[in-house]
């Protein structure tokens, strides 16, 4: 079976997030960025899928800038077997909205036949929570969200999903969409020896208009502004003085 | 202008306080018709007809339609779209589920986790966990949105709009329920709780997590946890509030022994008044804190949980 494993280039999650001045946007010019979060869990499961011999072929895809081909190499130094870049923008403010990142992996499921596509359940930027669903039912697949355990036998799959009241198990048909959640497993850091080696590895580069995709928004954004921000608070130094400041505020 | 809302149904009932306060948001787009869908639903429908701002109750009963999955439900939805201009539900993992699903049946974008409504097709929504507010206008001709509760009022109560029953759509039968794993609990339910106590990797086990119930239930509070409380097991999942848990607003929220990593202000950094007991007085969290109180936690803790009350 080969997996399919979309990954992106967003910014990474310890950096400070600064809004730009003219409310356009979040500042992404020379910021640290990584792969999503939930993306590398996506690929270590598909690692994982392969090393019980469930899985032979693991593809990375990304969609967005040129620049995410250094996120495709951080998936192929993972483990992944080869990657496709998708070039669907020149600036790296641009954001692809999940419709058309569902489109354009539609059409690349369609020609790569995989029988297993493994997304994070959401990007850490836009934090849509949309793309794995959207792919799902452009296809007519199965989906199983939100996946903390992963259980693939024959031609189906147990998922336990969590869920508001807690867990959820399921059983899908195969091919599925699987979107992962954080506690599926612990990413694995590439290792030197398989960072030099993943340097060698295939990777396609594509364009939107390859797939026939139109990538034009459909959400404009009018403004970009900062949250509202908390009035300074005070440190108490006891238990009671904290009991106190709150009987005043009428918290408690 | 109409609106169908998609009730959250839990097992053939209503979560009345997640749904008022998703009608409350779509109130101002136009009439809404609640939709409540379930294996049984005719209950949760009664309940849905009395929250003020529902002018009618779709309800739909089928055992394919049971427990919530994504395909049969989205496929119901589709198949009622073209009566609609918006197509909502609270932001609950439910409605995550499906109502993208739905949007790219409609050919349209969804709008998850939608913090505030400028006009019909204009919306506000927190990015980069909360760390920016967008604004974003829709060209396309079905809206589909969910709406982040926490910061809406629920809508109160009014006389029973009328119920029409419904039947399902063909069931793909892509996927089937297996188990459900749901902790029974006494206390309030997380998102919807006045007040919460969570705590984090500096509780230190399951076992100490005993202590930040035992001052929960003082309070009559909701208990939450950090990512990292969860991811070591002291916590179960459903307790996990930030950007990729929870997201709560209460009149209090206590954090002990949490850091207040931006993921984990993500999910509580718009409750009323926070309170933070931390041993490290450079923590984060005391940054958003009202009252910081710099000690150990296995003091504070358990004199704090005896002083109150
Ligand atoms: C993609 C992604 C999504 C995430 N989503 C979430 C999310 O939704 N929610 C979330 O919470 N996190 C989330 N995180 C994790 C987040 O970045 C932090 O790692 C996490 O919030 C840390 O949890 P913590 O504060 O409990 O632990 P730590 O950061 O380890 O902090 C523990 C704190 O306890 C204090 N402490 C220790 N012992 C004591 C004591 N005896 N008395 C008093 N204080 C004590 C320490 O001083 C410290 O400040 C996410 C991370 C990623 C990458
Ligand atoms: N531009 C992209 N390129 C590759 N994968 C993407 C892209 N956008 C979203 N995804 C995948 O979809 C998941 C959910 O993203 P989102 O719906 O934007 O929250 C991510 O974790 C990725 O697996």
């Amino acid at each position: 079976m080969k997996v399919l494993v979309p990954v992106k280039r967003v910014i990474d999650y310890n950096v400070k997030v600064r809004v730009k001045a003219d409310g356009s946007g979040v500042d992404l010019a020379n910021v640290k960025m990584s792969m999503n979060p939930f993306d590398e869990i996506a690929v270590e499961e598909a690692i994982r899928l392969k090393e019980a011999g469930k899985a032979d072929e693991i593809v990375a895809v990304s969609i967005g800038v040129k620049q995410s081909q250094e996120t495709l190499r951080t998936a192929l130094a993972m483990g992944a077997d080869r990657a496709i870049l998708v070039v669907a923008a020149d600036d790296v403010h641009t954001d692809i909205e999940p419709l058309a990142v569902a489109k354009i992996l539609a059409k690349i499921v369609e020609e790569e036949q995989p029988g297993l596509v493994l997304c994070g359940k959401q990007a850490i930027d836009n934090d849509m929570n949309a793309t794995g669903q959207m792919v799902s039912a452009l296809l007519g697949w199965s989906q199983a969200t939100f996946a903390s355990k992963l259980d693939i036998e024959g031609d189906a799959a147990t998922v336990t999903r969590e869920v508001d009241g807690g867990l959820q198990t399921i059983k899908v048909k195969m091919p599925a969409i699987v979107t992962v959640d954080l506690r599926l497993n612990e990413p694995r850091y590439a290792s030197l020896p398989n960072i030099m080696k993943a340097k060698k590895k295939p990777m396609d580069e594509k364009t939107a208009a390859d797939y026939g995709v139109d990538v034009s928004p459909r959400l404009e954004v009018v403004k970009t502004s900062e949250p509202a921000e908390r009035a300074a608070g005070i440190k108490v130094g006891s238990v009671d003085e904290l009991v106190a400041k709150l009987k005043e505020a009428g918290a408690v | 202008m109409a609106v169908l809302l998609l009730a959250e149904v839990n097992d053939g009932e209503l979560a009345l306080d997640a749904t008022a306060k998703a009608v409350a948001a779509a109130k101002s787009l136009g009439d809404v018709t609640a939709l409540c869908v379930g294996a049984t639903a005719a209950a949760a429908a009664e309940a849905a007809a009395k929250i003020d701002g529902v002018s009618k109750v779709l309800c739909a009963e089928d055992a394919g339609l049971g427990h919530r999955l994504a395909e049969a439900t989205a496929a119901l939805i589709v198949s009622l779209a073209g009566d609609y201009e918006h197509i909502v539900a609270p932001a609950t993992t439910d409605a995550k589920n499906i109502l993208p699903r739905v949007a790219a049946l409609l050919d349209v974008m969804v709008l998850t986790d939608v913090s505030g409504v400028v006009d019909g097709a204009t919306f506000e929504r927190p990015i980069y966990a909360g760390n920016a507010i967008q604004t974003v206008k829709s060209s396309d001709a079905t809206k589909v949105i969910s709406f982040r509760t926490s910061t809406f009022d629920a809508a109160g109560e009014q006389a029973a709009a009328p119920v029409e029953t419904i039947s399902a759509t063909e069931n793909p039968g892509l996927s089937e329920w297996v188990e459900d794993k749901v902790a029974a609990s006494d206390r309030p339910e997380l998102t919807s709780a006045g007040v919460v106590v969570s705590g984090g990797r500096g509780v230190g086990s399951e076992e100490n997590f005993a202590m930040i119930e035992a001052l929960a239930d003082k309070l009559g509070a909701a208990v939450g946890a950090s990512r990292a409380a969860v991811d070591s097991g002291f916590a179960p999942n459903d307790w996990q509030v930030g950007q990729t848990g929870k997201v709560v607003a209460p009149e209090l929220y206590i954090a002990i022994g949490i850091s207040g990593a931006i993921q984990h202000l993500a999910g509580m950094k718009d409750s009323k008044v926070i309170v933070a007991i931390n041993k490290d007085e450079e923590a984060p969290i005391f940054q958003v804190a009202d009252f910081g109180l710099v000690a150990d936690l296995f003091d504070a803790v358990p004199e704090l949980t005896e002083k109150l009350g």
